[in-house]
């Protein structure tokens, strides 16, 4: 199994760690409820090393990152972030990541752990089927340590070790910087619903960098925050995890991501999913709650008039809601918000009904 | 820490207890080890009255906001109360897990099951082996 540069960091805090794709990773420290409420109400740290970073340098990066990414890298200035999928010829979602632009040949691609190597794998293939040249591909994920600080007071607690001023920067905008005199990248952008931000800096130094941050949070509310907290705040926000709502056979439409699938340029996948999108699709992700007693989960059945009809992808108790909430796939007519329908929890049969995403949006101030 | 395991009940190895009420019948829980591992519990399914159970069978389910947990009956017999306000209040089990936060009362088929249980010592001892 895997550990990041934090391992001893998370079990001196006493958290409980889990297998994350191979990741040991910490879960929890103290709740999940706790953390939850921790980063809604103040901040939240997380150690997200585990994600993977892929650097796409070289004259030919741009007319390659537009072959193989559904979103339209046209008009990105530098210090832009932007989600983006990469699809297969079918339209497929080999994984959902954002894309930096540091330069004009010069962009991070920051993917999810567990599709990390399969993505590798998929982007050296098409350079060299399609012959694409002046294109490097880096695998910098040992050498960068993540964290992501999110929460309200996110902004405050960072500014005090970040060399330059955050006040400027906008929701996904992200500036190269100094944290603790060492190179540093910061966005504000993150997978909670809140304001917050996501820190790269070298390995060796992640560790420092989240002692310092913990340092200066812990009086304004801060709190390390596990898996288990980042799972809960995504899903309130209606943010989708890859492998519960998306993997190979799930195309952009079917769930939220029309928006990231720039079908008046060409990439890979790009016309299978015009002939999708002309068909029209047959499921839809859609949110849930629960009205009936229980917490739906990964992998339940969805019924309507007593005949399945769908699965949930992701469900739990949503702390900040207090009620059972989430996201399954379900056929297009019955996606309307509105519709009533059972999942089968063990034995019984618990009445839900269709909501729009998000569950939870935050207070603009 | 875990509270302490009181001595007037016996313990199953899947940290459930069983208190006998001396009438036949016994209340039943989840050991304060229990719900520390689960941690916030926001939901008690509870077993239907009359629902009747062997021992090591399901009468109830837990689930934290992570995880769903069976909670086996301690001994066999038949469900005759239910804790009805772990439907509003789950989180009873993590503030009192011996106490308030009981679950069911299940009338014995045969007492004499209760000997397959731990006492409070035994069980304590469980809890160092399996590192706790």
């Amino acid at each position: 199994m895997q550990r990041t540069p934090l391992y001893d960091r998370h079990l001196k805090l006493g958290a409980r760690m889990i297998d994350f794709g191979g990741w040991e990773m910490p879960v929890q420290y103290t709740t999940v409820i706790d953390e939850h409420r921790a980063t809604r109400e103040a901040a939240g740290l997380f150690d997200t090393c585990h994600m993977g970073e892929i650097d796409v340098t070289g004259p030919g990066s741009y007319a390659f990152l537009q072959r193989v990414l559904s979103r339209d890298l046209a008009g990105m200035t530098d210090g832009r972030m932007r989600l983006s999928l990469l699809t297969d010829h079918r339209g497929g979602i080999i994984d959902d990541l954002t894309v930096y632009r540091l330069g004009d040949d010069r962009y991070r691609l920051v993917t999810n752990a567990v599709t990390k190597d399969k993505d590798l794998i998929w982007l050296r293939r098409v350079v060299q089927q399609e012959g694409f040249s002046g294109v490097e591909i880096m695998d910098v994920t040992d050498r960068t340590g993540k964290l992501d600080l999110q929460g309200p007071r996110s902004a405050e607690i960072l500014q005090s070790l970040v060399a330059d001023s955050l006040s400027g920067l906008k929701f996904y905008d992200f500036i190269e910087t100094e944290i603790l005199g060492l190179g540093a990248v910061v966005s504000r952008s993150g997978y909670t619903g809140e304001d917050g931000f996501e820190v790269y800096v070298p390995a060796e130094a992640v560790g420092k960098v989240w002692d310092k941050i913990l340092e200066a949070g812990t009086p304004l509310g801060l709190k390390p925050a596990g898996l288990g907290a980042r799972d809960t705040l995504r899903l309130e926000a209606g943010m989708m995890l890859y492998g519960n709502e998306m993997n190979e056979s799930v195309t952009p439409f079917e769930v939220v991501y029309g928006w990231a699938t720039d079908l008046k340029k060409d990439f890979i996948g790009s016309e299978a999913l015009r002939k999708q999108k002309g068909q029209g699709i047959r499921r839809k992700l859609t949110g849930f709650e629960l009205t009936g007693r229980g917490i739906a989960r990964h992998g339940y059945a969805v019924f309507k008039n007593g005949r399945a009809i769908g699965e949930v992808t992701s469900g739990t108790f949503s702390p900040t809601l207090q009620k059972a909430i989430g996201m399954a796939f379900v056929p297009v007519e019955h996606s309307e918000p509105g519709t009533q329908v059972d999942i089968r929890i063990r034995d019984n049969r618990a009445e839900a009904r269709v909501v729009p995403l998000p569950f939870y949006k935050r207070k603009i101030v | 820490m875990a509270k302490e395991n009181p001595a007037d009940r016996r313990y199953s190895r899947e940290h459930e207890w069983a208190k006998d009420n001396g009438d036949g019948t016994i209340t039943t829980g989840i050991t304060d080890y229990a719900q520390e591992m689960l941690t916030d519990i926001v939901y008690v399914e509870l077993p239907a009255l009359g629902k009747k159970v062997r021992q090591g069978e399901t009468i109830a389910v837990v689930e934290s906001v992570k995880s769903v947990s069976d909670v086996y009956s301690p001994v066999s017999g038949e469900v005759i109360d239910v804790n009805g306000v772990l439907e509003n209040k789950p989180e009873l089990i993590n503030q009192d897990a011996f106490g308030e936060g009981w679950i069911a009362k299940v009338r014995m088929d045969d007492p004499g099951e209760l000997k397959n249980l731990l006492d409070a010592a035994a069980y304590t001892s469980f809890l160092q082996e399996i590192g706790h």
